[in-house]
């Protein structure tokens, strides 16, 4: 990603003819603890439609322990939409650690050639990509929202906020295979699931000794589920800003969120201010969701907080400023004070509740 | 111990403005600041250099101006500081930066040997998170990524054990030096550089390195700035407003009560997969 | 071991950097202390330079200054609710070089100023705040406390360059607390707008620049001005009055330029622009009678924290650097003739501010803030009469014009009395003498 350099001219474009053997658009199948992440399945989604634009196969990426479960995954990349996977399978593999899964996933490339590879931005997916890209000298496009094929050259068109998300950019790879991108998780709809369909699998051996391997997981610490804020794969969500003006009004967020048994979201002021985690941020350095029910009370709708939460199906925004941003995107606006409308909000919602009960 | 401390001098993002009619960015007037994430990056290098003693080197790659991110940088504590800037290096993406700042990390390691090399979790303009492990990699160390927590480092046996950040958990790793750590946000506070610090930072003579001596050849050119960068940008515009604008509820009565009834209904009507979330929490 | 320095120049605005340059150029030991993240992040000005005082220090200031544009024409609006009459002043002899005034964006000319004070050699120091002034047992000012560990600094003299409102000037009793009738509050807002629509809507080309000096009901029946000025990409807007008037009419500044900018004959001037920033900060305004002193054993006070600043002619930045600069000669004759930086030996500094522009200027208005303080007509009714006037006088209805003038004159008559009138004709006439 070059930020410094001016926006070029489209120009005519030769692929190195070394480089056209380079067939294929590959997702990395991301997994922890017997999960797969879900932003896999929201790249395999994404991965068919540019495998199609391009009549290529589509493959998944998968690199575990040997056993069951991997061989699972593989199968649920092609009902999501792969064409084959490709597996790694070993012991070093059990746990993600970075110089086994670069090596593995280096020897693959090279070995099998995708002109495109999609990773998560995640934690894990960042880690891998990175080094990869490194290792291979090929460019790697971070944090997507959007991915298409450029007509006039084939190549990987990836767009992505740029400067605080006040902007956009596409940034394409011109001479060097495969093209990476990495996307973050909800910015993409997941890939319908098709049990009816399935693939090829290709092995491959990692060719590694652990005793070669420096780094040890000593431990696995899951996060306390409890009291984690699930927010990405929330589907009504409740949203309180600066507009809330005290800590103590932010109640009246949580109160409507529990109405609606939904999770509590906020804008980043909030977060800063210590009113709640930062687990429940929403946007660009916090979370993007994608709910059926986005509420917003008291946010202003700046681009790094949309660029979060506009995906969602249905948004009803309350500011008292009727020329708050947030009401230029939000599907529903109500101009008034948050602190008055959100009580007869949860009201309301509670009598519809109600209302569902009696009818049964 | 010798820990080195990449930073970069960003924008302020909260203050760049966008230029309503040629939509590019308004630079003029944007201070520049250390990279947030690069903070908590040195702030945890002076703590290790606290507690074990040592030495923190900090680099930039960078424009001249970047200067002023590395005296900052003094003024809290860092030892030295080399500010590697040469017009070869401008247009540089992620390869590209990479490769010069483990170049420069070779040099500074013929004078020193390093045990670690330190960098933030990622930066706010780039924002890709990439340049740590692709220096990493470059320098054949150990790459431990979203660091949350250095557990213990033992230099006598170069060992270090951190808590690294997962998807839905925390990986405990331990792995020899030398290694490179990106550290994540929210350990720690940057310190209040007192004036000794002060005067030491201001007058401290700067290293400026160029490219030979950041130890790069004539023979790898291509692999910096703009020539070394796969990435192209092809574009950059302005978010395009997806929707029209929000509906607004208006009631006769101003009630909020009534404006509530009206979005409701309004809502069930239009988005029925809505209702049906709702009616399954009636369950 | 603590620091010790030639002087110490605490705030780094137009007069600290005028007297830390001028130190450092003579080969002075000098520290600038400043507590903005860097030189300009805290300061605010309508932002319009004179030329002379800067160019006295860097003749070649143009090659590389950030100057917005040069002024060309200067007008002058006289407002009542819903009008205006001016008058506009353009002038081809403004457009030669060298120019004579230049809007500015103080962030940025600050910034470059103390860029200048850094290559000439002083040794700035920014973030860091000075928390008092150290004293010898004589009461003699040696040094400064800043608000970090470690941080007791010595010097020969501190120059206290830190703004309208001194803190350090009131803690040390050099100068009494700021009178809210001596202090205007202004609140400035920038908005962006594109260069090619600015300069079409003010009729200017690519460097030029205008100003426009308002007056009148917009600031309701307070004593204060309006303006408007156009900087490259962006017109600064903004009203200030004394902060005296403030606390009587219960009015917030922000309230009042909203209501200004939404005048119909300043509005379409800012249409299309997007707001940048929003600024507010006082001014200085009590003229000549409110100099406190600005001189004693070990110390001097030049620019804003001594008053210095021609409210008539809204005149600031050039006596901040007029007044840094002669204080820092004056401390480099002194060490040059091997004499201490004593009261008795400072008083040449007042000396010579009295025979310069600064002084003479301060003292021609001094009577100003007075008048205008005790004489509201001239924010309230003289605007609505001059506006109603001429509303009269080019309103064609088929009434004869010799009556129109009758009717003029009349309503003259109806709301100030013809020993009113006469008065404040005498009064203004003294003032600007
Ligand atoms: C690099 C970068 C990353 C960022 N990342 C994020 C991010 O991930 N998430 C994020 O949210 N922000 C992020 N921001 C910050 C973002 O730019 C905005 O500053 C932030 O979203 C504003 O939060 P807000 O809307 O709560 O506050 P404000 O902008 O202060 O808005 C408050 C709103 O509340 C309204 N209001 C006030 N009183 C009431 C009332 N009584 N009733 C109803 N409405 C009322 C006001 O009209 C106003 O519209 C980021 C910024 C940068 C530079
Ligand atoms: C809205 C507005 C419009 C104006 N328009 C004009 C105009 O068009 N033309 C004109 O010539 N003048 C104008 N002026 C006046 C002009 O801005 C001032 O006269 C001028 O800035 C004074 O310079 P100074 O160096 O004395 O003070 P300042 O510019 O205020 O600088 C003081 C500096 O000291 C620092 N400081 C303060 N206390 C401490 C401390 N304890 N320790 C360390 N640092 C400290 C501050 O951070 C600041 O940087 C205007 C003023 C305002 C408010
Ligand atoms: N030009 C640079 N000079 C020094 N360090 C850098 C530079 N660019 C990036 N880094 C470091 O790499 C980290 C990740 O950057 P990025 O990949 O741009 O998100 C930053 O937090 C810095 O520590």
């Amino acid at each position: 990603m070059t930020d410094a350099a001016p926006a070029k001219k489209k120009r005519k474009f030769e692929l190195d003819p070394k480089l056209a053997g380079y067939k294929g658009v590959w997702v990395f199948v991301e997994h922890e603890r017997g999960q797969v992440h879900p932003v896999s399945w929201e790249l395999m989604g994404e991965g068919r439609k540019l495998a199609d634009m391009l009549g290529v196969e589509l493959a998944g990426v998968v690199l575990g322990e040997p056993g069951e479960q991997t061989r699972r995954f593989c199968n649920e990349a092609m009902c999501h939409g792969a064409d084959l996977c490709y597996l790694m399978a070993d012991d070093i593999l059990k746990d993600y650690r970075n110089e086994p899964f670069t090596k593995g996933m280096t020897d693959l490339v090279n070995a099998y050639q995708p002109e495109i590879l999609l990773l998560g931005a995640t934690t894990q997916g960042r880690d891998l990509a990175g080094s990869v890209a490194t290792t291979l000298q090929t460019g790697l496009t971070a944090d997507c929202t959007a991915l298409t094929i450029d007509p006039d050259n084939r190549s990987l068109a990836a767009t992505r906020p740029t400067f605080g998300g006040s902007l956009l950019c596409t940034i394409v790879t011109l001479n060097y295979r495969p093209q990476m991108a990495t996307v973050r998780p909800r910015v993409m709809a997941m890939a319908e699931r098709d049990a009816s369909r399935s693939g090829r699998v290709i092995e491959h051996p990692l060719g590694m000794v652990e005793s070669s391997i420096i780094t040890k997981v000593l431990e696995y610490i899951p996060d306390a589920m409890q009291d984690k804020p699930q927010l990405a794969f929330a589907d009504i969500i409740v949203s309180g800003g600066r507009g809330m003006k005290k800590p103590e009004n932010f109640q009246l967020i949580w109160d409507l969120a529990q109405v609606l048994g939904a999770e509590v979201g906020a804008s980043r002021p909030v977060v800063q201010a210590g009113w709640v985690d930062l687990e429940r941020q929403v946007g660009q350095s916090g979370k993007t969701v994608r709910p059926k029910l986005y509420i917003a009370a008291g946010i202003s709708g700046a681009i790094q907080h949309r660029v979060g939460m506009d995906a969602s199906d249905c948004i009803i925004a309350i500011n008292n400023d009727p020329n708050a941003p947030i009401f230029g995107f939000a599907t529903y606006g109500i101009v008034g004070n948050a602190m008055t409308i959100l009580p007869a909000l949860t009201e309301a919602f509670r009598q519809k509740l109600a209302a569902v009960k009696k009818a049964g | 111990m010798h820990i080195v401390v990449c930073i970069k001098q960003v924008p302020d993002s909260a203050q760049i403005r966008v230029h309503p009619v040629t939509n590019t960015i308004m630079r003029q007037g944007v201070p520049a600041i250390i990279n947030p994430y690069d903070l908590f990056a040195l702030e945890e290098a002076l703590c290790l250099k606290d507690k074990h003693g040592g030495t923190v080197t900090v680099i930039t790659m960078g424009p001249p101006q970047a200067e002023a991110a590395l005296r900052k940088a003094l003024s809290f504590g860092a030892d030295d500081a080399i500010l590697i800037t040469d017009r070869a290096f401008a247009g540089a993406d992620t390869l590209a930066t990479s490769f010069a700042l483990a170049s420069a990390i070779r040099q500074i390691q013929k004078n020193m040997p390093v045990d670690m090399v330190f960098t933030g979790k990622q930066t706010i303009d780039g924002d890709t998170a990439q340049v740590g492990p692709g220096v990493a990699k470059r320098l054949d160390m150990q790459l431990l990524t979203y660091v949350s927590k250095i557990v213990a480092v033992k230099p006598e046996a170069s060992e270090i054990v951190v808590e690294r950040r997962a998807e839905g958990g925390v990986q405990l790793l331990k792995t020899s030096l030398p290694c490179l750590v990106t550290v994540l946000e929210g350990n720690n506070q940057m310190r209040f550089a007192n004036m000794p610090n002060m005067f030491r930072a201001a007058r401290h003579p700067l290293k400026l390195w160029n490219r030979e001596e950041a130890g790069i050849a004539d023979d790898d050119i291509v692999k910096i700035g703009l020539k070394g960068s796969p990435t192209v940008v092809s574009k950059v515009f302005a978010p395009t407003p997806k929707s029209e604008r929000a509906e607004m509820i208006e009631v006769e009565s101003g009630d909020p009560k009534d404006m509530a009834v009206t979005v409701l209904s309004k809502m069930f009507t239009r988005f029925p997969a809505v209702e049906k979330e709702i009616a399954k929490r009636a369950r | 071991m603590n620091e010790k320095f030639d002087a110490i120049v605490v705030g780094a605005g137009p007069s600290g950097n005028a007297a830390a340059l001028t130190l450092a150029k003579a080969g002075m030991k000098v520290l600038q202390l400043e507590r903005g993240e860097y030189a300009g992040s805290k300061n605010v000005q309508g932002a319009i330079l004179y030329a002379d005082a800067l160019e006295k220090m860097i003749p070649d200031f143009r090659d590389d200054a950030p100057l917005e544009r040069h002024i060309i024409e200067q007008r002058m609006w006289v407002l009542d609710d819903d009008s205006f009459v001016g008058t506009h002043y353009r002038s081809e002899g403004f457009n030669k070089e060298p120019f004579n005034r230049y809007t500015i964006i103080r962030a940025q000319f600050d910034k470059w100023f103390s860029a200048k004070v850094q290559a000439a050699g002083a040794l700035v120091i920014c973030e860091t705040t000075v928390t008092d002034l150290l004293r010898d047992e004589g009461n003699r000012v040696v040094g400064v406390q800043v608000d970090r560990e470690g941080g007791t600094i010595y010097a020969d003299v501190v120059i206290l360059a830190d703004g309208v409102n001194s803190l350090l000037a009131k803690k040390a009793d050099f100068h009494p607390e700021l009178e809210p009738k001596n202090v205007a509050l202004a609140v400035k807002e920038i908005h962006f707008m594109p260069q090619e629509i600015l300069q079409e809507r003010f009729n200017i080309g690519e460097e030029e620049g205008v100003v426009i000096e308002l007056f009148g009901k917009i600031t309701q029946g307070m004593m204060g001005t309006g303006f408007l000025y156009t900087n490259k990409e962006s017109i600064a807007v903004g009203v200030g009055c004394m902060l005296s008037d403030f606390k009587d009419q219960k009015t917030t500044p922000y309230a009042l330029l909203e209501e200004m900018k939404n005048h119909p004959s300043i509005k379409p001037l800012l249409a299309g622009g997007e707001m940048k920033e929003y600024t507010a900060h006082l001014i200085p305004e009590g003229g000549y009678k409110a100099i406190p002193k600005i001189y004693g054993d070990g110390w001097m006070i030049v620019g804003d924290s001594g008053m210095f600043v021609n409210a008539v002619h809204r005149e600031g930045s050039n006596l901040a650097m007029t007044t840094g600069r002669i204080a820092a000669e004056t401390v480099i004759d002194l060490i040059k003739e091997g004499k201490a930086m004593t009261a008795a030996n400072l008083a040449v500094y007042r000396s010579r501010l009295d025979d310069s522009f600064v002084m003479k200027d301060l003292k021609k208005y001094r009577e100003m803030p007075e008048i205008f303080h005790s004489n509201r007509q001239f924010f309230t009714t003289y605007p609505e009469l001059v506006n109603r006037s001429a509303h009269t006088m080019l309103h064609v209805d088929g009434v004869d014009k010799k009556t129109k003038e009758r009717e003029i004159f009349s309503s003259f008559r109806e709301k100030r009395s013809l020993f009113g009138l006469m008065g404040d004709a005498y009064k203004l006439w003294r003032a600007f003498r």
